[in-house]
């Protein structure tokens, strides 16, 4: 079992060069839809395409899709609680 | 007493030899109970720098009237009083000294999982308090912002903000390996057969709140930097001049302060949680409520921080939420004091001194707690917002609540962190002046705040003035309990006599290694194959030969 967490996975660059031309085109996307007035879902798409964004960092870049699932629990606790934080925040922010 | 021959006796980590000279063996060294102790010393300094101001803010009030300072110096002492005491003394608490010293030796391990990382924190909160106390005199006048730091004022006071803020950003970057540290010894270095429910309470409330150490702490450390990018650059972030939402401001802010606020008391739960089954010789009443409660606690803690926003101008809706929000607090804290009380019940009771503190503690916090709930109500809100009552409230939870509990615990872990034993009675008496000079100074502020009296306001009507002096003398009635404590225990550690490996009959792990434990904590590695409160064994052993502590005790009293 330990043996096994130690081992390193290794990423073929094509994976790597396909992750950075998507965050490159996700970044193009938020930048295109700032310019796009829809209200008060601009936020939400931005925080959607942020949110992706990172994940595939986090997956990939820091190897996070090859851990232990112990990590991937973790992960979720904490993209569960910023949800919930900023969906609280949008409760005041929304009906002010 | 264990008078073992020298030759079974390992070194206590006091005796080891260090790569390094004189004071550089501790603050070089990634010994975690070496570390601890540097917190204590550190930590207890600034309390005792922040109950000086408080001291100072107390006898201006003591009269209506301006007494001894300009109304300028009452706003920085109060402000100066605030981000020492919460940033420098109340958040590394309980986690810094405690995590660091009894976590890794209840759990069986050698040391935490990142040593160095361990060493790194303590310098980034020495670090950060030098650099808060250098923006007191760097400023061209005192911080007046109180410790919340405010927006707008926060970006247009002469005094030095930015440089406050910046101390407790790297104070917050402290916190947060630290709770990075302890999340990973709680995974990966507990001892064979120390499952998950077999670790100690305190342990559950440490790993607890690390996860608000990691979660919430990078918030205030964004917004802190926010608003110098505010004053430096000009950026409209919270200043509505420049089109930014001082409420934005509020919100990061209290995102982290609420939890933090969690980050102080979980913890010091977590000690009661140790202390109350060790002198009622029992089990803990409902342990895995306790454990379970820890984590809803910090979860529920998230969720709440509206109810400190209710009369700032945000949405109905936000107000309605949050308060409902808010009760929910009330269920696992509830828990816990019913299953510590039920813990009480036909347990074989013994007052020692940390006992004292313990159940101080479920006293002082319930009224702490239960005056939140007042406060958490909406309309009831609407009019104690701001008073004085807000001041009471939160020192019952925090001082009441976080203080008791540290001072129990100091008392309840010193034999095992010096091997040398305080004058008992003299402990018992310490406690109850501060018991009495505590609720004497805290008490009187609700009335007043019932009464409107409004918090951080440097005079005031004649009609508050007898609540303020008789808290005025509560204040020294307190502070001489302190000093009278502090004095002892330094007493007891220069001159106490040499204590046991267990005074106290404790269950947990770190009752059975030596006092002061050896640099590694087990000489071999422990097998833990029993309940963390299974007081069986002790019991056993007490009955058929009584130590010679308890002999003390039945002589001396």
């Amino acid at each position: 079992m330990e043996h096994h967490d130690n081992q390193q996975h290794l990423i073929s660059y094509g994976t790597y060069i396909t992750v950075w031309l998507s965050l490159l085109i996700l970044t193009g996307l938020t930048v295109a839809v700032a310019g796009v007035h829809l209200g008060k879902y601009n936020v939400f798409i931005a925080l959607l395409v942020a949110a992706f964004k990172s994940s595939l960092v986090l997956l990939y870049f820091m190897h996070l899709r090859y851990e232990n699932r112990l990590f991937h629990a973790m992960f979720l606790v904490v993209l569960f609680t910023i949800t919930v934080i900023v969906a609280l925040t949008y409760v005041d922010t929304l009906a002010r | 007493m264990s008078q073992a021959t020298a030759q079974n006796i390992p070194l206590s980590f006091y005796e080891e030899k260090s790569a390094y000279p004189g004071i550089f063996a501790w603050i070089f060294s990634t010994d975690h109970k070496r570390i601890g102790l540097l917190y204590m010393f550190t930590i207890l300094s600034f309390f005792l720098f922040g109950m000086s101001m408080g001291f100072l803010i107390r006898l201006e009030k003591m009269f209506p009237g301006g007494q001894f300072f300009q109304p300028a110096t009452y706003n920085a002492l109060f402000t100066i009083h605030g981000v020492v005491m919460i940033f420098l003394f109340v958040i590394p608490g309980i986690p810094a000294v405690f995590g660091n010293f009894i976590l890794p030796i209840q759990l069986g391990a050698e040391d935490v999982a990142f040593p160095r990382l361990n060493l790194l924190s303590w310098w980034l909160l020495v670090i950060g308090a030098l650099v808060i106390f250098l923006s007191l005199f760097t400023g061209s006048k005192l911080p007046d912002t109180g410790w919340t730091f405010y927006a707008p004022y926060n970006t247009i006071t002469t005094a030095n903000i930015p440089m406050a803020v910046f101390g407790a950003f790297l104070v917050g970057f402290s916190s947060i390996l630290t709770g990075l540290n302890f999340i990973t010894t709680v995974h990966r270095l507990r001892a064979k057969g120390m499952t998950f429910f077999r670790m100690p309470l305190f342990a559950w409330s440490i790993y607890a709140t690390a996860w608000i150490q990691i979660l919430a702490t990078p918030v205030v450390g964004i917004t802190l930097l926010l608003v110098i990018a505010e004053r430096f650059l000009g950026v409209g972030v919270f200043n509505p001049s420049k089109s930014g939402d001082p409420l934005m401001y509020q919100h990061l802010f209290w995102i982290y302060s609420h939890p933090a606020v969690y980050i102080m008391v979980l913890p010091a739960m977590g000690i009661v949680s140790d202390i109350i089954p060790t002198f009622c010789k029992k089990p803990i009443f409902g342990y895995k409520a306790i454990a379970f409660s820890s984590m809803s606690i910090a979860f529920i803690g998230y969720l709440v921080w509206g109810h400190h926003m209710f009369t700032s101008g945000m949405a109905d809706l936000a107000r309605v939420v949050f308060s409902f929000l808010t009760f929910f607090v009330a269920v696992p804290t509830a828990i816990k004091i019913f299953n510590w009380t039920a813990t009480l019940y036909k347990g074989s009771i013994e007052l020692r001194a940390p006992m004292l503190f313990a159940l101080s503690f479920i006293f002082l916090f319930s009224i702490g707690g239960l005056t939140g709930v007042m406060l958490g109500t909406l309309n009831l809100d609407l009019h104690l917002h701001d008073t004085s009552f807000v001041v009471a409230h939160f020192h019952y939870t925090i001082f009441g609540g976080f203080g008791f509990a540290l001072f129990g615990g100091i008392h309840y872990w010193f034999p095992k962190m010096f091997g040398k034993m305080y004058n008992e009675t003299r402990a018992k008496w310490a406690w109850l002046l501060l018991f009495i000079g505590f609720n004497m100074t805290y008490f009187p502020l609700f009335l007043a705040g019932l009464e409107g009296m409004p918090r951080r306001y440097y005079d005031y009507l004649p009609k508050f003035a007898p609540y303020h002096f008789w808290s005025t003398i509560g204040s020294w009635i307190m502070i001489s309990g302190i000093l009278f404590m502090f004095g002892n225990l330094l007493h007891g550690l220069l001159r106490g006599e040499k204590a046991d490996d267990n005074p106290w009959g404790g269950s947990t792990l770190e009752w059975q290694v030596p006092s002061p434990p050896p640099l590694v904590n087990f000489t071999t590695p422990p097998v833990v194959n029993k309940d963390p409160y299974d007081f069986s064994d002790i019991l056993k052993k007490r009955n058929s030969s009584p130590t010679p502590q308890d002999q003390e005790d039945k002589g001396g009293q």
